[in-house]
């Protein structure tokens, strides 16, 4: 893992949507009064969702102020966690997992259609800007390897052409079904249960 | 008490100690990075690993409590090998430049290494780099070295009061930075200089300029403000080539201010090293002897009365005493002043003017009021205090007047000297507060007694905290902080103009032959005096003089300071006045001896026997009753301090200018915001 590069370009301003700033009310409540500090994580995580996968260095600068903390502390956090991104990365944020056994299960051919199609280098916007990918350790999805996740969904049980037609579809702006594409409920085994035959609720 | 034994010794030790302070009772010693006296307990350079017996795993010393009946042990196979370990991991990404780094000779990583490292490196990998930081004018960074011991975080959330510096990244990208690489907003940011065990942080004035074993050290104090921070002078020759704190628990601790430290660059420039004297608007260069010449006709052709004298900011006693001696005996003129304003002040007792709790005293505090005082500015170590007293007991602070950031929090008082009626007439809540307060401070600034209704605030509080109990022998809840090195000396000296018109007398151009000894900060316009300049720089005084006598600085001369508590110290002599230049009680000595054909010391013992012989002499003097006692309704302002260029050797030096704009540049973008 790299340290994550703040983005030069910045937005000046940053708020938390009607809805949003709710959501962070209620968050902060989770935490005892004069420890609201603590709810720097979720705020993080609400900024990030709401400035399309990323967050601008207006948006902790708001959160320090909103909880009364320094820019620094926030600046840390933001810093330390591999899930906050700093810089823009597209509508559709696809992330990778190739660690082995999706890699063995052909993960790197996914990589490979990500290079074609939407850009060279991991990290970098496609041509419409509303999409981006990069390579992430193991996603705990490994039995229906090979996996990506674009946002906060799950696509398994790849192969090239699927997930071509998937990242096409992506970059029309068309949010693709999410899931296994094999048929797949969860991770059911494919054909039927093979084993623990005899137990009804297994 | 609790019974433990180290290495087999048999110690107590008292409750809430850490097993490394155990082991320091007991005298075996611990390497350490991380942990340090003053600042909270990290725990994650594990250097100070000991074994502690029914420990399985060696145990972090520093942030281990001790418990009764543990048995520690730090020189056993287990504790070598485990540090041995540490300083390998430590050293597998440190760079091997120690020839070039600054920190070199005085590097605790080089030491610790030394004796507790092992000889060679099974790194084999790249060593990882790390993008220098900018972190202002006064801080060199080259974060390669730097070995997250998290000192320089935990000194700027802590202590200075200013969380800007942090660590961001994780792993082996873990680097420590000031927010978006911002220089430090604080008067304290260069401690972390001292703080920092490694060459990652690194003096920026001071770089390349010499190797600490090749300065000469002289333990001296400061005089850039009226705190007399003790402080550490390092020269090579003449040259002053920095300044570092001295530990002193009483005044500053282990820190000192920017200003403190890297003013010293002035003491190089803008020096006057010859006579000078004044012809049609150009200075020449003239001998002593013609000087002393020019001075004679001058002094007896004037009428005592014409005469008058100013004396400086960083004027030690001595000279002070010499000048007082000279002006009573010889030029028999009663007009010596050093107050730069017309200023209220009692000096029928010590207790007057003195920060009466003690810089100590502000830890135990529970109630702090300020009065036409910005402490961040005007006694910066100590605002420092106030700080520390206010994480400590959670100290309620006031202030007549919205300061600013004064690095922790305060509640604004209106700035009218109604407030103050109210409170010294018990109409107020902040009364209240003060009564039920166990160890209140009310500290005025010398802002509120410039004021016209000065003696009725200083007065009329003085009656009210006596009449609640906070004036007695234990606890003096009445304070003064002054902003200048001489000032309480030149109060104990009792040289103030006795009839109170000296300095508007100077503003009406009333003398025909001016003295300013060490006097740069002044406001009048001159007409058709003759003014005589003793000191050390070319500055506003020089440029006004027609005759210039050059002096010494505070470094180039032995010399007695009192700091705004009272405390008698001595700035020692570290290097020696330039050129021609002499030291000022010499100066004085000598324009006793042309006048009066006698010298007035004869060494410098005999002048020093004679100053403390009159201070230990108790005087009455009745300025006091000058004064109008009177209310008037008007506002309290903190007058602006320049701090970065408060007195001739901070002018003078190029580091002080330099941050002097960083931080007015800074102000105007509106940045820190």
């Amino acid at each position: 893992m790299s340290l994550k590069k703040v983005s030069k370009e910045q937005p000046d301003k940053f708020e938390f949507s009607d809805e949003n700033l709710d959501l962070a009310k209620k968050v902060v409540l989770n935490y005892p009064t004069g420890k609201k500090k603590s709810a720097v994580m979720a705020l993080l995580y609400l900024a990030q969702k709401q400035n399309n996968n990323w967050i601008p260095l207006a948006a902790m600068k708001y959160i320090a102020k909103y909880l009364e903390i320094s820019y620094i502390n926030v600046y840390e956090v933001a810093t330390f966690y591999s899930m906050y991104n700093l810089a823009p990365v597209g509508k559709y944020f696809i992330q990778i997992c190739t660690t082995t056994p999706c890699m063995i299960r052909g993960a790197y051919k996914l990589v490979d259609v990500c290079k074609k199609n939407i850009s060279e280098k991991e990290n970098e916007l496609s041509g419409n800007k509303n999409c981006s990918w990069t390579e992430v350790e193991c996603l705990g999805a490994c039995i229906s390897a090979p996996m990506a996740q674009i946002n906060d969904d799950y696509y398994e049980d790849l192969n090239t052409k699927q997930f071509e037609s998937i990242v096409k579809d992506i970059l029309k702006d068309k949010k693709p079904k999410a899931g296994s594409y094999r048929g797949r409920v969860n991770s059911e085994p494919e054909k039927n249960r093979q084993t623990l035959l005899e137990t009804k609720n297994a | 008490m609790l019974k433990v034994k180290v290495n087999d010794i048999d110690i107590e030790v008292e409750e809430g100690l850490t097993v490394l302070q155990a082991c320091e009772l007991a005298g075996a010693e611990i390497p350490r990075f991380c942990y340090h006296e003053k600042l909270s307990i990290a725990g994650n350079c594990r250097m100070c690993l000991v074994e502690i017996e029914k420990s399985r795993k060696p145990v972090a010393s520093c942030a281990m409590p001790v418990t009764e009946g543990m048995n520690i042990k730090t020189n056993t196979k287990l504790v070598e090998k485990a540090r041995k370990g540490v300083m390998e991991f430590l050293l597998a990404n440190h760079p091997l430049d120690c020839p070039v780094c600054d920190q070199g000779g005085e590097c605790d990583l080089q030491d610790q290494s030394m004796f507790y490292g092992i000889d060679k490196s099974r790194f084999k990998e790249n060593k990882r780099f790390v993008p220098e930081k900018y972190m202002g004018p006064l801080i060199k960074t080259q974060m390669t070295r730097c070995i997250h011991c998290t000192r320089c975080v935990r000194f700027a959330t802590e202590v200075a009061g200013v969380p800007e510096i942090g660590a961001i990244g994780r792993g082996e990208d873990m680097q420590i930075t000031t927010y978006l690489e911002k220089a430090m907003e604080s008067e304290l940011s260069a401690n972390v200089i001292d703080l920092c065990p490694v060459g990652a942080l690194t003096s920026k004035p001071y770089v390349f300029e010499a190797r600490p074993w090749e300065l000469k050290k002289t333990e001296t104090i400061d005089v850039m403000d009226a705190v007399g921070s003790n402080i550490r002078v390092d020269t090579y020759g003449w040259e002053v080539k920095r300044i570092l704190p001295k530990i002193n628990e009483d005044i500053n601790e282990e820190w000192i201010s920017d200003k403190t430290r890297f003013a010293c660059d002035g003491l190089k420039y803008q020096r006057l090293d010859v006579p000078y004297v004044k012809k049609e608007n150009n200075f020449y260069k003239i001998s002593w002897t013609e000087a002393l010449k020019i001075l004679k006709n001058k002094i007896n052709s004037t009428n005592p009365e014409k005469i008058a004298g100013l004396t400086g900011d960083l004027t030690n006693m001595e000279t002070l005493f010499a000048c007082k001696e000279l002006f009573q005996k010889v030029l028999k003129s009663k007009d010596l002043e050093s107050r730069e304003k017309n200023t209220y002040i009692n000096l029928n007792s010590r207790k007057n003017y003195l920060f009466n709790s003690e810089i100590k005293g502000i830890e135990k505090s529970d109630l702090i009021l300020l009065i036409g005082t910005n402490p961040r500015y005007e006694a910066t170590m100590l605002n420092a205090r106030i700080r520390k007293s206010f994480l400590k007991n959670n100290t309620e602070i006031f202030s007549l007047g919205d300061l600013g950031d004064l690095t922790y929090p305060y509640k604004v008082l209106s700035n009218s000297t109604e407030e103050v009626k109210k409170i010294i007439e018990n109409n107020s809540d902040i009364s209240k507060r003060i009564k039920n307060a166990k160890y209140p401070l009310v500290i005025f600034g010398e802002s509120a007694l410039t004021l016209n209704s000065s003696k009725y605030m200083f007065e009329g509080f003085k009656k009210f905290l006596n009449e609640n109990n906070k004036i007695n022998e234990e606890w003096n809840s009445l304070n003064i902080i002054h902003s200048n090195a001489s000032t309480v000396g030149s109060f104990d000296l009792d040289i103030v103009s006795k009839t109170n018109d000296t300095l508007e007398k100077i503003d009406n151009n009333f003398f025909e032959l001016i003295f300013l000894i060490g006097r740069d900060n002044f406001s009048f316009t001159k007409k058709n005096e003759f003014i005589v300049y003793i000191g050390s720089h070319g500055d506003k005084g020089a440029e006004m003089a027609d005759l210039i006598l050059p002096g010494a600085a505070f470094t180039e001369q032995d010399g007695y300071f009192t700091n705004l508590e009272g405390k008698l110290q001595m700035a020692f002599k570290a290097s020696y006045p330039p050129g021609e230049a002499k030291e000022d009680w010499v100066i004085i000595n000598e324009i006793f001896k042309l006048v009066h054909n006698d010298i007035l010391f004869k060494d410098k013992n005999e002048l020093v026997s004679a100053m403390h012989n009159y201070l230990s002499f108790s005087r009455k003097n009745e300025l006091s009753n000058l004064f109008k006692e009177e209310y008037i309704s008007e506002k309290i302002f903190t007058l602006p301090i320049d701090y970065y260029h408060s007195n001739v050797i901070a002018r003078s030096s190029k580091t002080m200018n330099e941050c002097r704009n960083i931080r007015t540049k800074l102000k105007k973008t509106g940045t820190e915001g």
